[in-house]
């Protein structure tokens, strides 16, 4: 079980500095133009930080007590494939949905 | 430059554009607010604790992962830092939009800091792109009309997914709701080969780092995949350079 005092500290500490982070440009910085090894690197920011989050979860599942799962491995590659082919995230999330539920249900049978 | 878009825009049809730009990521959005709930019930935490960490933080992947890492009793402050790492694509974000809203005034963006998430980032950005001739005000509409379906939603699924709890059955799979999201969020970003560099250099470090304790694997991981993209990205402009 988590603490009681130890989870207010993470839900107000996570809370300004989750704030600070998105209002630093927006608020503070405003037009005045930043370095441009800066902004090289933050525009890597989100294509690095989702896989690297996702992918142990992809491989070693904890819903399958970190065996790997045909079911989920299937979906997160679709999943991929459809967003890189329609660049549409919702097309993308659906057909991973489908791949995910449509190969639960059959390996269930 | 030609344009087919309607000049005439006004802030009610910006703001009515966003909202049904907004409006489809409920399907994603429900899901994954109550999944939070669930979850943080699992972990002990009372109805109001979960909507208070949903509204404080307002950051998705940010909850999951300081959740995870409090249930794993890792110190404070690798909860913070790791939860913090997680969310450090608001920055960019935040770095992103200035240039579209940053003369809007002070209180605004204040406020549109703190409603600056994956999906209100996402649709103003490729709106403000294709209409250029928007005016702040507008665009400013236009972000409110995105966030006007899904922050009730967000707030009103992390309540409801605290009160079904454990009720959830585990073959809904809610699981993976937020494996899927992210990788169709990431997967249309995946533009230039130096943006694939990132994803497969970060997706590989997080594989080899994944017995590190607290999560910090993903910071190593991120932060070489992000070195790895704006390296690729000089080196390629270099060659583009030499064969012009």
């Amino acid at each position: 079980m988590i603490d009681t005092g130890t989870l207010w500290i993470v839900i107000i500490g996570l809370g300004i500095g989750s704030y600070t982070l998105r209002f630093a440009f927006l608020g503070i910085v405003g037009d005045r133009p930043m370095p441009a090894w800066l902004l090289r690197h933050l525009r890597y920011t989100a294509v690095a930080m989702l896989p690297a989050l996702v992918a142990p979860q992809v491989v070693w599942p904890a819903a399958t007590d970190g065996q790997a799962d045909l079911p989920r491995m299937s979906a997160a590659l679709v999943t991929l494939v459809v967003g890189l082919l329609t660049k549409n995230v919702l097309a993308a999330i659906f057909s991973g949905a489908a791949t995910l539920f449509g190969m639960l249900w059959l390996f269930a049978l | 430059m030609p344009s087919t878009t309607p000049k005439t825009r006004t802030r009610a049809s910006a703001y009515w554009k966003g909202f049904a730009d907004g409006a489809p990521f409920l399907l994603v959005v429900i899901p994954f607010a109550m999944l939070f709930g669930v979850l943080a019930t699992e972990a002990g935490l009372n109805v109001l604790e979960t909507l208070s960490f949903s509204a404080v933080v307002f950051a998705g992947a940010a909850q999951f992962t300081a959740l995870q890492l409090m249930q794993e009793n890792a110190p404070t402050v690798i909860v913070l830092a790791s939860a913090l790492a997680v969310n450090l694509r608001v920055a960019m974000y935040s770095a992103s939009l200035t240039p579209w809203i940053g003369a809007a005034p002070l209180w605004q963006r204040a406020i549109a800091a703190y409603f600056t998430v994956d999906q209100s980032y996402a649709c103003s950005v490729v709106q403000f792109e294709n209409e250029p001739q928007m005016t702040v005000p507008q665009r400013m509409a236009y972000f409110t009309g995105v966030l006007s379906p899904i922050v009730p939603f967000w707030y009103a699924s992390s309540i409801l997914g605290a009160l079904v709890g454990t009720q959830v059955p585990d073959s809904w799979a809610l699981d993976f709701a937020l494996p899927i999201t992210f990788l169709a969020l990431v997967a249309p970003m995946l533009r230039t080969a130096a943006h694939v560099i990132a994803a497969l250099v970060a997706i590989i470090t997080s594989l080899l780092t994944a017995a590190v304790p607290y999560s910090l694997g993903l910071m190593i991981a991120g932060t070489l995949g992000m070195m790895a993209g704006a390296q690729a990205e000089v080196l390629l402009e270099r060659r583009k350079l030499r064969h012009d």
